[in-house]
């Protein structure tokens, strides 16, 4: 049996991980698959600890977290073709509508 | 027979609504027909409901219709409710009777007019508001009206709105009662925070147990009645009435002569509880309608615009009806009012006819000798002058004879020769008019000569219904030298005047004072005929004698000018200064402070926004790392 902390150490280095390529990477596509991993190191935390526990629960919230990040996929990835058609780029440097 | 009695302000307010709404589709006779009708279906509802009330034994006074609830906060409460009694009756026989008739005359005089459609809807809705002032059971309802007619007022001086200075007498009419208006409600305030309702029966019985005191009685009634030196055109509101000529000529005699100018007269009527209890606000009431008949007769001697003569006049017998209720005698005051209504329509219609005649000339200079063209206006006209120059046997000897008694009997010996002085005044007045226009040498413009002729019966008809009532109206309230208890129109109003004490005069006193205002009268006349048939010369010779007396009563005594310097003037360079100093610096300093610090403000936090995903997301994950911080530690 594989200790809780094993799995919630690897779950800091995915988030870390993907955190950091979120920062570091400068195009959308790359920047979403960070988030992705983010998403799927939170997962792996909630697994854990639903197991250690002994109860159901957290496994349920897992499948609700895949299923709004396949929904959140799906529009991410619209939006930044929209992006790219409006803009002819996906560099984030690039796209600052917002800035005051 | 007094059901329906409430209906009678809403006959011409629906003919108003559909006037207003299908108007212009409609055909030039069918509007007439629908104007004079409503009118006429008024004034039959008014006739049934005065022989119901005549029915009604006075315990069952006033007959009151509540329509709804208005305005109900809490413990004030205002009912859209009608009354009927002795008062209201009156006044709406008068008003649709006299209304009815010219609206007739109407019919005839505006025919080629092109707003026939707009005048015949303001005319219906001055008649509904004129009712609505009459018959409202309280003060809001009474505002109501008092402020509707102040509108229809306005909306028919300047009936003819592209003529420049008919325009600016609907304005200067509407912002002089305006000021008088603002005394009133400050007086109807007054009445509701001490009383605590706008009921006349609750005033009433409220001031007869005490629940003011005699100096608050007086400022309210002197509030009120500035409200009423506004809207009757009495000194030191009267400025707006001779411009108000401006107008057609039937709204002249209908809104500035007959109904609306007299409302004064019947709120200081309606409040006689109050004016009684108050006694130094009836003394006021009586001196200013003294003055005012001398002050406006004085002007009327000199003037040649044949309507303005008439308006001076109108002034001037308003300040008599005044007197009438200054000196407790509302009754005769009322009276007053009820043959004025007569006569001076009669008097302004007929005029109305003259003007009609000579293609729209005004000036009685250009006028003279126009008897033998007129030979329907003239008899009509020669009644109304006769009747209000107070010859006997005509209804304002009756009424003007029963004022002065008054004042006479209640020793304000003062007010009495006041009024006699404006009698003789009076009479000189009307037949200086009347010589000048029908007697004398043709001074006719000649292109006005080619087209003279008699007016068309539609004129004709209400002149002659008019003039037959200016002789017959008096007989409803004769003298006590006649006979005792022949005043049926005194006896008629005791359930509404609450008189305090009546004074007796012997029959001998009475008999000296009727010949006394029969003389004057005659005199009057005589010293016309002298000045303007038999040695045209003394005019001009007077005028040559006292050019300044001439040029002063000619002008007006300045009064508009002094006006125009003292108040409108400086009312015009005050705001000037206010809107340089204050307007534009401090108001316009302060909206566009604010804006300027928003949009201050607004710059430095916009460099919070990047717009850089990466950095919003950075702030996320430090605010983030923040908060575990702060739940962990």
């Amino acid at each position: 049996m594989i200790p809780l902390n094993y799995f919630l150490v690897l779950s800091i280095i995915l988030f870390a991980l993907g955190a950091i390529a979120f920062f570091v990477k400068r195009d959308l596509i790359t920047q979403f698959m960070a988030i992705e991993i983010m998403f799927n190191a939170a997962n792996l935390a909630f697994l854990a600890f639903a197991k250690s526990a002994g109860s159901l629960d957290g496994q349920i919230i897992v499948f609700f977290v895949i299923t709004v990040a396949a929904a959140e996929a799906a529009v991410g990835l619209a939006i930044i073709l929209l992006i790219f058609r409006q803009k002819k780029t996906i560099k984030s440097e690039d796209i600052k509508l917002m800035k005051g | 027979m007094t059901d329906y009695f409430w209906l009678i302000p809403f006959i011409p307010a629906l003919s108003t609504l559909i006037l207003v709404l299908f108007g212009q589709k409609l055909p030039k006779k069918y509007v007439s027909f629908q104007a004079c009708f409503a009118v006429f279906a008024s004034f039959a509802i008014s006739v049934i409901s005065f022989i119901g009330l005549l029915q009604t034994s006075h315990e069952h006074l006033p007959i009151i219709k509540n329509l709804f609830s208005w305005i109900h906060a809490g413990s004030f409460q205002a009912d859209l409710a009608l009354q009927l009694d002795p008062l209201s009756s009156i006044m709406t026989l008068v008003v649709t009777g006299v209304g009815f008739l010219i609206h007739v005359y109407s019919v005839g005089y505006m025919a080629d007019d092109e707003g026939y459609t707009r005048y015949f809807t303001y005319l219906n809705l001055f008649t509904f508001a004129m009712l609505i002032l009459v018959m409202g059971s309280n003060l809001v309802v009474m505002f109501v009206g008092w402020e509707g007619v102040g509108l229809c007022s306005y909306l028919l001086i300047g009936f003819w709105f592209d003529k420049h200075s008919a325009a600016n007498a609907g304005k200067k009419a509407f912002i002089v009662n305006r000021i008088g208006d603002a005394a009133f409600l400050l007086g109807i305030f007054f009445i509701f925070t001490h009383i605590g309702s706008g009921e006349f029966s609750v005033i009433n019985a409220a001031i007869g147990g005490g629940a003011i005191t005699q100096g608050l009685a007086t400022l309210i009634a002197i509030l009120l009645f500035v409200g009423a030196t506004g809207k009757s055109a009495q000194i030191p509101l009267y400025i707006w009435l001779p411009d108000a000529m401006e107008g057609p000529t039937p709204v002249s005699a209908l809104i500035h002569a007959a109904t609306m100018v007299t409302a004064g007269v019947y709120m200081v009527a309606r409040m006689n509880v109050l004016f009684t209890f108050s006694g130094s606000a009836n003394s006021l009431v009586a001196i200013i309608g003294a003055v005012t008949a001398v002050f406006a007769a004085t002007m009327a001697l000199t003037q040649n615009d044949i309507k303005r003569v008439l308006a001076y006049s109108t002034i001037s017998q308003i300040g008599y009806m005044f007197i009438g209720c200054g000196v407790g005698a509302y009754a005769a005051g009322m009276f007053h009012l009820f043959t004025h209504a007569f006569f001076k329509s009669l008097l302004f219609l007929a005029a109305g006819s003259v003007i009609h005649a000579l293609s729209g000339e005004l000036n009685m200079q250009k006028m003279g000798g126009l008897r033998k063209y007129l030979p329907l206006t003239y008899p009509t006209f020669l009644i109304g002058a006769i009747a209000i120059a107070g010859i006997p046997f005509l209804s304002g000897f009756f009424s003007k004879d029963a004022i002065l008694t008054s004042a006479y009997a209640n020793g304000q010996y003062l007010v009495w020769a006041l009024g006699i002085f404006c009698a003789v005044l009076t009479a000189f007045y009307m037949f200086r008019l009347i010589f000048l226009t029908f007697f004398g040498n043709e001074r006719l413009e000649p292109e006005a000569k080619k087209h003279l002729h008699e007016s068309p019966p539609a004129m004709t008809i209400p002149l002659v219904l008019l003039a037959f009532f200016s002789i017959v109206a008096g007989y409803v309230g004769l003298p006590v030298v006649v006979g005792k208890d022949l005043n049926f129109f005194g006896r008629f109003l005791e359930p509404v005047i609450h008189q305090a004490h009546e004074v007796h005069l012997s029959l001998g006193t009475e008999w000296m004072l009727i010949l006394i205002s029969i003389a004057v009268a005659v005199t009057g006349i005589f010293i016309a005929w002298v000045f303007y048939i038999k040695n045209p010369k003394i005019p001009k010779n007077i005028v040559a004698r006292f050019p300044g007396l001439y040029k002063l009563l000619y002008n007006k005594y300045y009064v508009d000018e002094i006006y125009n310097t003292l108040f409108v003037n400086s009312t015009i360079k005050g705001s000037e200064i206010v809107y340089d100093h204050f307007d534009l610096k401090v108001i316009d300093g302060v909206v566009n402070g604010s804006a300027k610090t928003t949009n201050f403000f607004g710059k430095v936090l916009s460099y919070f926004q990047t717009g850089y995903i990466k950095d919003y997301a950075l702030i996320f994950l430090l605010g983030v790392i923040l908060l575990l911080g702060y739940l962990l530690f």
